[in-house]
């Protein structure tokens, strides 16, 4: 393999407990090439990253197969310093930094170039002083060759995240012998002006004979800057293009594209149409760090399964939590016409609608009650089911009968693998947590469902089955029914209308049955021809 | 014996096994030893069991008080003496109007839950601020509301010459006998001897009912609301649970059943300990409920009642005894402080691991 790439990865393929995340994936770049990695949510670019960073994740659970070469050479990665030495660094998306160090300090850390004083002849290197004017003169070459005018005298804390991701990158190339450099995601927390300064840096440093592997969702900054695409679907290279063959909408087909099987749902009544809307949301701003809502507006119409999609980070898993009043929002929200206070997750749920969490271990669940307590508590303090009779409203007493009954029900009917109603909910698994979790809001028995990432962190079968679940109750009860996901799959499946959020904004609204183009410009911001769905 | 029923002594020993957890049978193995060293020793075994008795009933509502600030994720209430605070108010404004008997029990309980009601909602206001580190915060509202009082002590305009020092006519003196107001009150009503083991009825029946009453309160809308704000406060206000207003309620709660708690130890005590007397008032309150199982994850009424049990027996029965057997060597007050603070550090700590 000596034909002078700085990096050869050759038939990767990994498994994690019998899935294949990863199957034969190439890959080669040469000195100073910039080279876009593109894909989907779970199309395998974290694990690919965690095996060329011989990250323990990777050799806990059984290594995996292929080769990688650097420079030439082939080598074997088994940590993460062993790939620093080789000259390959990280941009993290989330910055490993110290906010209460320099600049300069952070660009030198555990690096920090030494002189010795008395006390380290006496007691070991581990005590020589600091040598801070060179940690400073290199720092701000490192800094110079990013083009940025940061003082590598401040403090990192405090500082816009654009610098931070500068000095970030400044420690990379600060390193003497780096000439591979991962960008994952660096765009994501960056406003625009700053993520095409960061562009014009990545174009210098290729100049200088670095390459660059950049990670990420945006397709028009991989338009700008890579001189290759590798584009990357379901752990497998679907197509490998110069720049110059490239098209946006081709990406996007790609990165996107599979074959749907949308299984024939059973049928309804009356279909929901745009004549009979139960909630009508305008310009909600949703402030939940990470997934923040800029002024969306969005109407559901009364029966249907609405789905959200969208990329990470842009803001589709705020809607739920804003709307329901996890965190704070702005905005109009009117059911049937009725504004819902927002806010006030009280008012949300009494207004007849319910909430199953995407972050099932941290909201969805007392992991260390029982099945029973998790099911029914929500609809006995919002609703005052469960309850005896009694004078006074806050001290009626607990219907153990009525909530062991109904407890029954719910794990009869939505198929709870327990040991009994009284299971503490942590000992179960995640497919089963997620039916809790179900059965919990099923209990509020809600007009509007407000269901995020019901498939997450659970084997395929279960996945399934939640699916399978979610139609059955919005056909037999005519439950609304609105489901944000990251799995565009599962949101074609069993969805009426998709969704797609950009930046805190619908991008548009598309049939189930919409191409793969679509659905993929969307996401990347570049609705070209679409049209709203009739 | 057959073998099935071996088999359900077995279960059954391991089913009291679980409940129980192995330091509560280690102090259950230490007192039985006890109580037979006590019998070698031909001490008088029915005044050893009525002290501990008596000392359960006194500390039974004090030890209850840590449940409500458990159940709502505020921690252990290291703040308790601003509740006895309360209590002592009510208790000194009641002897001081020369009420006797109930009556001047009940008028110190009307006086004092208010009291701690306000003093609870406002020291709730504080531990909000400090989320996260309410014990810390707590242990020194504590501390400096016992402090500040010792100002109101001595200036408080109370003029019943039998509470005020003898000498300069003004300030209550540190310590009051409730011989002549409500002292033993409480102790007193239909007490009766049995085996020559003297039994406090009425204190006994006192404690029950609270007990009773707190163990209902957990089984209600609100007491779940509380528990579930405790266990998941995220989870509780997807819910529609006001979590703050929660945590406000267990904090003065907590706060009204130590105002109540102090008010039953002292007329079984028979003194109102007024000053620096309420400063480490949480502490055998807080060693109680962790020696009773209870962890900051979960406290249950069982937690506080055995651990009530165990922990006053053994501070009651453990100190004449050893003193018997070292031949009067003054351990007592040494061994108290041992038990009680190693008894936290040990429920701390393990509580910390999750």
């Amino acid at each position: 393999m000596g034909n002078g790439n700085v990096l050869e990865l050759k038939d990767i393929t990994k498994s994690f407990f019998g899935t294949t995340v990863l199957k034969d994936v190439s890959l080669s770049m040469s000195p100073g090439e910039i080279h876009a990695l593109v894909g989907e949510n779970g199309a395998g670019k974290s694990t690919l990253m965690n095996i060329l960073f011989g990250m323990q994740v990777i050799f806990d659970t059984g290594g995996f197969e292929g080769q990688v070469a650097v420079g030439g050479q082939a080598v074997t990665i088994d940590s993460p310093r062993k790939a620093m030495e080789l000259g390959i660094g990280m941009v993290h998306q989330e910055f490993m930094l110290i906010p209460g160090f320099t600049v300069s300090e952070n660009i030198k850390l555990n690096r920090e170039p030494t002189v010795s004083n008395v006390a380290s002849r006496l007691f070991g290197p581990k005590l020589e002083t600091l040598n801070e004017p060179l940690m400073q003169s290199d720092s701000k070459a490192a800094l110079g060759k990013l083009a940025v005018s940061i003082d590598e005298m401040a403090l990192v804390g405090g500082m816009p995240v654009g610098h931070m991701q500068f000095v970030e990158i400044a420690r990379e190339i600060d390193k003497k012998n780096v000439r591979l450099l991962v960008f994952d995601e660096p765009t994501a927390v960056l406003t625009e002006s700053e993520a095409s300064l960061l562009l014009a840096a990545m174009k210098r440093l290729s100049s200088e004979g670095i390459a660059i592997l950049f990670i990420t969702h945006r397709l028009d900054e991989v338009m700008e800057v890579a001189d290759n695409i590798t584009i990357l679907r379901d752990g497998e290279v679907v197509s490998v293009m110069p720049r110059s063959e490239a098209k946006l909408d081709r990406i996007a087909q790609l990165m996107v594209g599979r074959k749907i099987e949308r299984p024939v749902l059973p049928p309804r009544k009356s279909e929901p149409s745009d004549k009979d809307i139960v909630l009508k949301i305008e310009n909600l701003k949703v402030d939940m760090p990470g997934e923040r809502v800029r002024g969306l507006n969005l109407t559901v119409r009364r029966g249907e399964i609405l789905g959200i999609g969208g990329l990470a980070g842009h803001g589709k898993v705020g809607i739920a939590n804003g709307v329901i009043g996890m965190y704070p929002a702005s905005g109009r929200v009117a059911k049937d016409g009725v504004q819902i206070p927002l806010n006030d997750p009280k008012h949300a749920l009494l207004s007849g609608m319910a909430f199953v969490s995407e972050d099932r271990r941290g909201v969805g669940l007392l992991l260390d009650e029982s099945i029973e307590m998790n099911i029914i508590l929500t609809a006995m303090q919002v609703q005052g089911k469960f309850l005896k009779p009694g004078a006074l409203p806050n001290l009626r007493l607990e219907d153990r009968a009525a909530v062991r009954e109904h407890a029954l029900t719910v794990i009869r009917d939505l198929d709870i693998r327990c040991t009994g109603p009284a299971q503490l909910v942590r000992r179960l698994s995640g497919g089963n947590q997620q039916k809790v979790c179900l059965g919990r809001a099923f209990t509020m028995e809600p007009e509007v469902l407000w269901v995020s990432e019901p498939t997450r962190g659970i084997d395929v079968g279960a996945k399934q089955l939640v699916l399978d679940l979610l139609v059955k109750f919005n056909r037999e009860h005519g439950m609304t029914i609105v489901m944000t996901s990251s799995e565009l799959g599962e949101l074609r499946k069993i969805c009426d209308r998709i969704a797609i959020v950009y930046r805190g904004q619908i991008a548009g609204v598309l049939p189930p049955d919409a191409s793969d183009v679509d659905f993929g410009l969307m996401m990347a911001g570049k609705s070209a021809t679409l049209e709203e769905v009739s | 014996m057959s073998d099935e029923s071996k088999a359900t002594v077995r279960q059954y020993a391991r089913n009291a096994y679980e409940q129980l957890g192995l330091p509560r049978l280690i102090i259950i193995a230490f007192l039985l030893s006890l109580f037979t060293l006590a019998v070698i020793m031909r001490m008088d075994l029915s005044i050893l069991i009525k002290d501990s008795i008596t000392r359960i009933g006194m500390n039974g509502i004090l030890v209850l008080a840590m449940l409500p600030t458990l159940a709502c994720g505020v921690g252990l209430n290291f703040g308790l003496p601003v509740g006895v605070i309360a209590g002592l108010v009510g208790a000194v404004t009641s002897m001081n109007w020369g009420l006797k008997g109930f009556a001047g029990f009940f008028a110190a309980m009307a006086i004092a839950i208010p009291l701690a009601v306000i003093a609870g909602y406002l020291y709730a206001m504080l531990l909000e601020r400090v989320q996260g580190q309410e014990m810390m915060v707590g242990t020194y509202v504590g501390f400096s509301v016992v402090s500040g009082m010792c100002m109101f002590w001595l200036l408080a305009p109370y003029r019943n010459p039998a509470m005020i020092f003898a000498l300069g006519g003004k300030g209550l003196r540190t310590t009051i006998t409730l011989d002549r107001t409500f002292g033993k009150v409480l102790n007193d009503f239909l007490g009766f001897s049995i085996f020559d083991v003297y039994i406090p009825t009425g204190l006994l029946v006192f404690m029950g009912v609270f007990y009773v009453l707190i163990a209902l309160f957990f089984k209600s809308k609100a007491g779940l609301a509380m528990r579930t704000v405790g266990s998941n406060p995220m989870y509780a206000r997807s819910s529609g649970i006001n979590v703050q207003r929660m945590r406000t309620l267990g904090v003065t709660l907590s706060t009204v059943l130590a105002a109540i708690g102090i008010l039953v130890y002292s007329q079984s005590y028979g003194f109102v300990q007024l000053y620096t007397a309420p400063l480490t008032a949480a502490f055998p309150a807080v060693a109680s409920v962790l020696i009773g199982g209870a962890s900051l994850r979960k406290a249950t009424i069982g937690h506080a009642l055995i651990g009530t049990i165990l922990f006053h027996t053994l501070l009651t029965i453990a100190l004449p005894v050893t003193q018997t057997v070292l031949q009067g060597a003054d351990i007592s007050e040494i061994a108290r402080m041992i038990m009680s603070n190693g008894m936290i550090i040990y429920a701390l700590t393990r509580a910390e691991r999750r």
